[in-house]
C-alpha cells in the first residue's frame, strides 16, 4: 500500500502533514510493551466514607457467596490409592443433589437431579427407611436394635452391616449411596479392616460376617 | 460479546459461583444458545454438575431457558444474559443505595435477595429479622412488621419486583396454576405482568429469633426445617421477588445528573432539578428522552420549604438552567408559568462527552485534550486547521494527533475530490465519533477490571500464607482478649509486624478494584 519505500509513496504526504525530509519516528517492528511507561500519573483513588463502606460490602458479599450453596465445587479427583488422611479430611457429599431447594415449578424439568437412594432390592426384610433428617438418638438406638434382631434371623448377609452406617448418616440428614462396598470392586468388605479406632467402642453391636 | 466482556463475565462468575459455573457460563456465552446435552458434551463436565450450574444461573436470573428451534416439543435451549452478569459489579452500590434510602432494614433486604437471586416475601422477612435481631443487644428483637413495612416501601418505589410468571408455551393465559407445567416454558418480561408490584397478602406475625449458641444442633435444625415448611403456610407460595436493576440504574442516572448540575451551577439549582426528577419518577417511562412536562407552579409547590426559594428566584434559576450549554433542562411551553422538562438523553450524552474529554486529558495532557475538544465541537478539521484553531505549534500538534489516532480516539475521514480516490486529490479530515469512542473506552474499562481482578487473585495467592497466618493470629488474639491475658498479646502483635505491610498491599489492591468498578459504572451508564 505504501509502496516499496518511503521515497515511492503513491500520495504526497504533505496533505497529511509530513513535510519533506522531516524525521518520522522509526516504525516499530515489535508489539507494544506489556507495561508501557506512563507519561501522566493516574488520578488518585476515590476515598471517603462511601467508598470504604462499599468496599467492605463487596468483601463481605464475596465471602458470603463462598459459603452459600450456590458456590459449586467440582468433585475432587479420585486418588489412586486410598490414603489414611482421607478420613480426617472433609468428605464432600457423594450424591449430586443440590443443597438448596429451588422451586421446581419455575425450572425446566430436565434440570432436576434425582437423588440416589440406597439399594433396597438386596434386603427386602429391612424396613423402609423414610427420610428423617433430624432424629433423636433414641430412635437411632431403637432402629439399631430392631435391625440387629432381624440380622440374627437371616443368613449372614454382608450388606446389613453396611446398612447401619447409611442409617446413622441418614439420621444426620444425608442419603448416601451405599457405595462403600462396591467402590473399588473388590471382594473384601471395607469395614473388615479394623483400624483400631473402634476398639472398646460400639463394635459389639455390629454382627459382621466372620471369616 | 467482545473478548473482554466474555473474560469479565468468566471472572465474575468464578468469583461468586466457583470454577464449574464459570466454565459452563463462558462456554454458553461463546456458543450463544445450547441445549443441556450439547453443553455437557462440549464442556466435558459430568451431566449432574452441568445441571447444578444451570440451576444456579437460572435462580439468579443470569440464564434464561426457552423452547428451542424445534418448537415446544424439542429440547430446552439455554442462553446467558450477559448484562445481568455485569450487574454483579454493582451489587455493593445497590446495597448502599438501599441503605441510604431505607436504612439498615432495606439494606439487608436487598442484600439477601441479591445473594439468593429470588426469594419469597415471607422468607426474606424472616431471614432479615433474624439477622437484625442477631446484631441487636440482648433482650431486644426485631418485629416482623417493621421488616414488612420496609419491604413494602421498596416494592412501592419499584426497587423490587415480582419474578415474571412462566407462561406455558401452548395456552394463552399466563400463570395458570392448574395446568401442569410443560417441559419447556418461557419466562415473560417482568413488566408485562400486571401484578408486578402488587404485594401479596401474607399472615406473618412474630419476631426475629436470636440464634443462641447453647441450643443443641438438633433443635436448631428442627426449627430450620419447620421454617421451611412454614413457607407455604404464609400465603405467598410461588410468588418470588427479585431486584429491579433498571430502577436502580434510573436512580443512579438521576444522581449523576443532579451532581453534575450542582458541580456546574450551584446547590440550589441541583435541588430544583432533584425536585423535578422526583416528581416525574414514576410517570416517566424507563427509556424516555425527557421527563413529563412540569409547570413552574407545580415545581414551586413541590419544593421543600427548607430551601426558602422565592417564586421569582425560582424562575431565574429555571431560565439559567435552560440557557446552560449542557442542556439539562428545556422549556417546552409557557402555560402555568412555563413548562419545563429535564432532557435526560441530552444530559447523559453531554456527561459522556465530558467523561471522554477528561479521560483524554488525564491520559495525554491538557493540550491533547484541547485538540480533542476542538474536534468534538468542529466535527471535521484538516491538519492545518487543527494547528491554527488549537494554537499549538505544527510539529507538536501533529505528534499529538497521531498519538490520538493510534489509540483510535480520533478517526481519519477521506473526502475525494475526484471519482478515483487519488491520494493527492483527496481531503483527509480528522474527526471524532462520540458513540464509538465511548464504547471503545467502555471496553477499555472492562479490560481494566479484568486485569485488576486477576492481579488481586495473584496477590492473594502469593500472600496466602501470610494472610492465613494473620487470620490465625487474630483469632488467637480475640480468644485471649476474652480471657483477659495481657503479656501474650504483645508478643503476638510483635510477630505480626511484617504482616501489615503485606496487608496494606492487599487492601490497596481491593481499593483499586473497587474504584475502577465505580468509574466503570458511571461511564457505562452514560454510554448506554
Amino acid at each position: 500500500m505504501a509502496g516499496r519505500g518511503r521515497g515511492q509513496l503513491t500520495f504526497s504526504v504533505e496533505i497529511v502533514g509530513i513535510g519533506k525530509g522531516e524525521n518520522l519516528p522509526p516504525s516499530s517492528v515489535q508489539p507494544t510493551p506489556l507495561f508501557p511507561p506512563l507519561d501522566q500519573k493516574p488520578v488518585p483513588l476515590q476515598t471517603g466514607e462511601e467508598a470504604e463502606y462499599m468496599l467492605a460490602l463487596k468483601q463481605e458479599f464475596r465471602g458470603a457467596m463462598k459459603t452459600l450453596p450456590f458456590y459449586i465445587r467440582p468433585a475432587a479427583p479420585k486418588k489412586d490409592v486410598e490414603r489414611y488422611s482421607d478420613k480426617y479430611q472433609k468428605i464432600e457429599t457423594s450424591d449430586n443433589s443440590l443443597e438448596w431447594k429451588p422451586d421446581w415449578r419455575r425450572f425446566p424439568k430436565e434440570l432436576r437431579v434425582r437423588e440416589k437412594r440406597p439399594l433396597r432390592d438386596k434386603s427386602p426384610a429391612v424396613p423402609k427407611q423414610p427420610k428423617q433428617p433430624r432424629v433423636d438418638k433414641e430412635e437411632i438406638i431403637r432402629k439399631l436394635e430392631t435391625l440387629e434382631q432381624k440380622e440374627e434371623d437371616r443368613s449372614s448377609d454382608e450388606e446389613d452391616g453396611e446398612k447401619k452406617k447409611p442409617q446413622e448418616e441418614e439420621a444426620e440428614g444425608e442419603e448416601e449411596y451405599d457405595e462403600e462396598e462396591f467402590e473399588d470392586e473388590t471382594d473384601y468388605i471395607m469395614s473388615y479392616f479394623d483400624n483400631g479406632e473402634e476398639f472398646g467402642g460400639d463394635s459389639d453391636d455390629n454382627d459382621e460376617a466372620i471369616y | 460479546m467482545t473478548a473482554q466482556e466474555v473474560r469479565l463475565c468468566g471472572l465474575l462468575l468464578q468469583e461468586h459461583f466457583g470454577n464449574v459455573v464459570e466454565k459452563v457460563g463462558t462456554h454458553l456465552i461463546r456458543s450463544g444458545v445450547l441445549t443441556l446435552r450439547a453443553l455437557a458434551h462440549e464442556t466435558k463436565l459430568p451431566l449432574d454438575l452441568v445441571k447444578k450450574s444451570l440451576c444456579v444461573l437460572v435462580q439468579h436470573g443470569m440464564c434464561t431457558f426457552g423452547a428451542g428451534r424445534r418448537g415446544p416439543a424439542g429440547p430446552v435451549e439455554y442462553r446467558i444474559n450477559c448484562e445481568h452478569i455485569f450487574h454483579m459489579l454493582r451489587y455493593p452500590r445497590y446495597i448502599y443505595t438501599a441503605k441510604s434510602l431505607y436504612g439498615d432494614t432495606g439494606e439487608l433486604i436487598v442484600e439477601e435477595i441479591l445473594q439468593r437471586g429470588q426469594m419469597t416475601m415471607s422468607s426474606t422477612v424472616k431471614t432479615v429479622a433474624d439477622r437484625l435481631t442477631h446484631n441487636m443487644p440482648e433482650g431486644q428483637s426485631m418485629d416482623y412488621s417493621e421488616v414488612v413495612s420496609a419491604f413494602s416501601q421498596l416494592v412501592e418505589t419499584h426497587f423490587l419486583q415480582r419474578c415474571p410468571p412462566l407462561a406455558s408455551a401452548g395456552s394463552s393465559s399466563s400463570g395458570a396454576v392448574d395446568t401442569p407445567l410443560p417441559v419447556a416454558t418461557q419466562p415473560t418480561e417482568p413488566e408485562s405482568n400486571p401484578d408486578c408490584y402488587k404485594l401479596p397478602y401474607i399472615n406473618l406475625t412474630g419476631q426475629g429469633k436470636r440464634r443462641r449458641s447453647s441450643e443443641g444442633g438438633e433443635a436448631e435444625q428442627r426449627a430450620a426445617k419447620k421454617a421451611r415448611t412454614d413457607n407455604s403456610e404464609c400465603g405467598d407460595d410461588g410468588i418470588y421477588w427479585q431486584v429491579n436493576f433498571q430502577r436502580f440504574h434510573l436512580h443512579f442516572r438521576d444522581q449523576a445528573i443532579i451532581s453534575a448540575v450542582s458541580c456546574k451551577l450551584d446547590q440550589t439549582s441541583s435541588e430544583i432539578v432533584r425536585t423535578m426528577l422526583r416528581m416525574s419518577e414514576v410517570t416517566t417511562p424507563a427509556h424516555a428522552a425527557f421527563t413529563q412536562a412540569l409547570s413552574a407552579n407545580e415545581i414551586f409547590r413541590a419544593l421543600q420549604s427548607s430551601y426558602n426559594i422565592a417564586r421569582p428566584n425560582l424562575d431565574q434559576y429555571l431560565s439559567l438552567l435552560v440557557d446552560d450549554p449542557m442542556e439539562f433542562v428545556g422549556k417546552t411551553g409557557d402555560s402555568g408559568g412555563g413548562m419545563y422538562v429535564v432532557n435526560l438523553h441530552r444530559a447523559l450524552a453531554n456527561l459522556a462527552r465530558a467523561t471522554l474529554e477528561s479521560v483524554v486529558q488525564e491520559r495525554f495532557g491538557s493540550r491533547s485534550a484541547r485538540i480533542f475538544r476542538l474536534l468534538l465541537r468542529k466535527r471535521h478539521l484538516e491538519q492545518k486547521q487543527v494547528e491554527d484553531f488549537a494554537m499549538i505549534p505544527a510539529k507538536e500538534a501533529k505528534d499529538m494527533l497521531y498519538t490520538l489516532l493510534s489509540e483510535n480516539l480520533v478517526q481519519l475521514q477521506e473526502i475525494p475530490k475526484t471519482p478515483d480516490y487519488a491520494p493527492s486529490r483527496t481531503f483527509y479530515l480528522y474527526t471524532v465519533n462520540q458513540l464509538p469512542t465511548a464504547r471503545l473506552l467502555l471496553q477499555h474499562c472492562y479490560k481494566t477490571v479484568c486485569n485488576l481482578i486477576e492481579r488481586r487473585l495473584y496477590e492473594t495467592k502469593e500472600n496466602k500464607r501470610l494472610l492465613e497466618k494473620s487470620q490465625r493470629i487474630e483469632a488467637i488474639l480475640a480468644s485471649l482478649q476474652a480471657t483477659g491475658a495481657e503479656a501474650a498479646q504483645l508478643t503476638e502483635v510483635e510477630e505480626m509486624i511484617t504482616v501489615p505491610e503485606r496487608q496494606q498491599l492487599e487492601s490497596l489492591r481491593h481499593h483499586i478494584n473497587k474504584s475502577c468498578t465505580n468509574q466503570l459504572l458511571s461511564k457505562h451508564e452514560s454510554v448506554t
